[in-house]
């Protein structure tokens, strides 16, 4: 078939799919994309259309997640689930280097490991917006993260815009979502009507024009567009969060004392669970291992929190000894110093931190009680957009 | 190396299943390289061969329970340069701290034919309860990688790489979906120290605490998810009431669901 523009919009009807799959192996590309674990949905390599969740969907509340199935045999009929795509960017264990111990010294070892490429499938626009911001964190400085730039670097991203917003969702809050605006490959929206199954597909990029060479499409007619847009819109309209962003960041920064964040760490367990499934939360710690011998060393990075008392270990002690202080930290963190450090907020509405919080916490109402009787901050002037 | 020149390392036992020192015989490959770079000197469950004290070393398993090994700690500690405990019984008193909760003459009375020839405490107490201890390895039983870092570490003279973090981060770096979460399994996890890997979520079981409380836990809020689940008061007092039940938060929070 001939090269699509980017910018241009085709219909994949469903039987045609799985070429998709097809077409990004025939090109190398790891595909890893949505499948049932468990109990839950989770991010695998996947080799066809048939490990996805078909037929599956899930309810999500505070601290509560369950599987349900679904009758119309959707392959995206779901939200996001306990795990991100930084799993994949990031790794939560990664080798750095290695050692060997030298008469003189010693000697770095080579790494032979060679990247994956890697073809994420169903990247939902919350996500998206959420690996836009690690790119920001680990490459738009000075000093790259290598671990993150090469895994990044060929990333294949088939996008999914959401036709249905769970109830721990508030992308619509955070201007995330739940259209997918930037930052993809090819995006899809799936629509099922009636017998009609077929998706909607966006061309972001060249390369998406070039994967969709091998891959049955038609033109995308007015009304296939409209269906999409109207669920698209339908999602917007149904969050089952919503959090007031107006003066956020310097609500928070005035309310460094107030009682609810003594009320919050009476609940917290500082488990670390909501920092280690959002999406955007970046943090590691770094450990040198030795071999018995003490003739081969390794240095490991490791996911890190800081819900923990290690991460703000220094010299004699931990600064954020108490809980209170290390939910503060990671709220006024991710919701409003971030703007200051990278420009954005560090929340994207995914509303994983609610959902995997096993007491569930929910930080769309630990703000609100905060914006309720705290103090508000008055001018409206310089206030950064979420 | 000549034995002569290798640290002395002694294996003690107190009141306990053994379960540690396996772990240290299940080193197996690990072992003999233990064995090249230190002198077992003393480990009965190994070998009969002694090499007298002072020691390097000592790894101590098991809890405090009768009058005379309240006494045989305070040599051991004596003849030993670095001592770490290994284990629930020596780090939280063990599963036998249960006893302390009860009367224990009650106990005797009933089990023993002659009880009046049972010499033990009413309680069941770790080891730095009594003497001071320079490192806690928790678990029941310890993990045999932890076991190795924290040798490795001794030999190397740095600081072990064991957090005391939750077992959550544990999971979440394997990528187990939450088993409290998804499918409403009682899970201490949240309150527990990790370490083991996270083995029994990894098999859709919640946590049983084998290692014991975390850093800064916060076990009573918890608890109100768990009888938000449906969980009873009974129920809690026996889900704190494992392998590390004499833990003071654990203790505390058992004995809050008790009354």
């Amino acid at each position: 078939m001939a090269r699509l523009d980017v910018g241009s919009q085709v219909i994949i009807q469903r039987e045609h799919f799985g070429e998709l799959l097809e077409a990004l192996q025939k090109k190398s590309y790891k595909t890893i994309g949505p499948t049932l674990r468990e109990k839950a949905i989770v991010y695998e390599e996947i080799e066809s259309v048939n490990q996805l969740p078909v037929g599956w969907t899930e309810k999500q509340e505070k601290g509560k997640y369950r599987l349900v199935e679904r009758s119309d045999g959707a392959l995206f009929g779901y939200n996001v689930g306990p795990q991100s795509w930084k799993s994949y960017l990031s790794p939560p264990e990664v080798k750095l280097w290695s050692a060997r111990k030298t008469e003189n010294g010693f000697e770095v070892e080579e790494k032979s490991d060679e990247m994956p490429q890697y073809a994420f499938i169903g990247v939902r626009p919350c996500d998206l917006s959420a690996i836009n911001i690690l790119d920001r964190v680990f490459l738009d400085d000075e000093y790259q993260d290598n671990v993150y730039g090469e895994r990044r670097k060929g990333l294949f991203i088939v996008a999914v815009n959401c036709t249905e917003a769970g109830n721990t969702c508030f992308c619509s809050s955070m201007g995330t979502g739940p259209r997918s605006r930037e930052g993809y490959d090819l995006a899809i929206t799936e629509i099922i009507d009636g017998v009609d199954h077929f998706f909607v597909t966006d061309v972001g990029t060249e390369n998406g024009a070039a994967v969709l060479e091998e891959v049955t499409w038609e033109k995308a007619g007015d009304s296939a567009v409209e269906a999409a847009e109207e669920r698209i819109n339908e999602a917007a309209d149904s969050m089952g969060r919503d959090l007031d962003t107006d003066r956020l960041r310097d609500l928070l920064f005035n309310n460094f004392e107030h009682p609810q964040w003594h009320d919050v760490a009476e609940r917290c367990l500082s488990c670390a669970n909501c920092t280690m499934v959002c999406p955007t939360c970046f943090c590691h710690t770094v450990e040198e291992v030795t071999d018995l011998e003490g003739d081969h060393a390794e240095r490991w990075r490791i996911w890190d929190s800081c819900f923990t008392l290690g991460y703000s270990y220094i010299h004699g002690g931990s600064v954020r000894k108490s809980t209170l202080s290390r939910y503060r930290q990671w709220m006024t963190h991710k919701l409003a110093s971030w703007h200051d450090q990278f420009g954005t907020s560090g929340c994207v509405g995914c509303g994983r931190c609610i959902t995997w919080c096993p007491v569930g916490i929910d930080i769309t109402e630990e703000t609100a009680a905060i914006r309720k009787s705290g103090k508000v901050p008055e001018e409206k002037v310089d206030q950064p957009q979420p | 190396m000549d034995n002569n020149q290798k640290p002395k390392l002694a294996v003690w036992k107190f009141a306990s299943c053994d379960g540690c020192q396996l772990t240290l015989l299940n080193c197996e490959d690990e072992l003999l390289a233990i064995a090249d770079k230190i002198q077992i000197a003393y480990f009965p469950e190994a070998t009969r061969a002694v090499v007298e004290g002072p020691y390097d070393l000592s790894l101590v398993e098991g809890s405090i329970t009768t009058p005379e090994d309240k006494e045989r700690i305070q040599k051991i500690r004596e003849e030993s340069n670095f001592l770490i405990t290994i284990g629930a019984c020596a780090t939280s008193g063990g599963i036998q701290a249960l006893r302390n909760f009860k009367d224990v003459k009650e106990f005797t009375s009933i089990v023993y034919a002659s009880p009046e020839y049972i010499s033990t405490l009413d309680t069941s107490t770790p080891i730095a309860d009594h003497v001071e201890v320079d490192f806690e390895l928790r678990g029941c039983p310890i993990s045999k990688a932890q076991l190795l870092e924290v040798v490795n570490a001794f030999l190397f003279n740095r600081r072990p790489n064991i957090p005391s973090y939750s077992v959550c981060i544990e999971c979440k770096r394997r990528g187990t979906p939450c088993v409290m979460v998804s499918q409403g399994e009682p899970c201490l996890g949240p309150v527990t120290q990790a370490g083991c890997g996270a083995i029994c979520p990894f098999y859709n079981r919640g946590c049983y605490s084998c290692f014991g409380p975390k850093e800064t836990p916060n076990e009573r809020s918890l608890s109100r998810q768990f009888v938000k689940m449906g969980y009873t008061n009974e129920d809690l007092v026996r889900a704190y009431r494992m392998f590390n039940a004499q833990s003071d938060s654990f203790r505390k929070e058992s004995e809050y669901y008790e009354e």
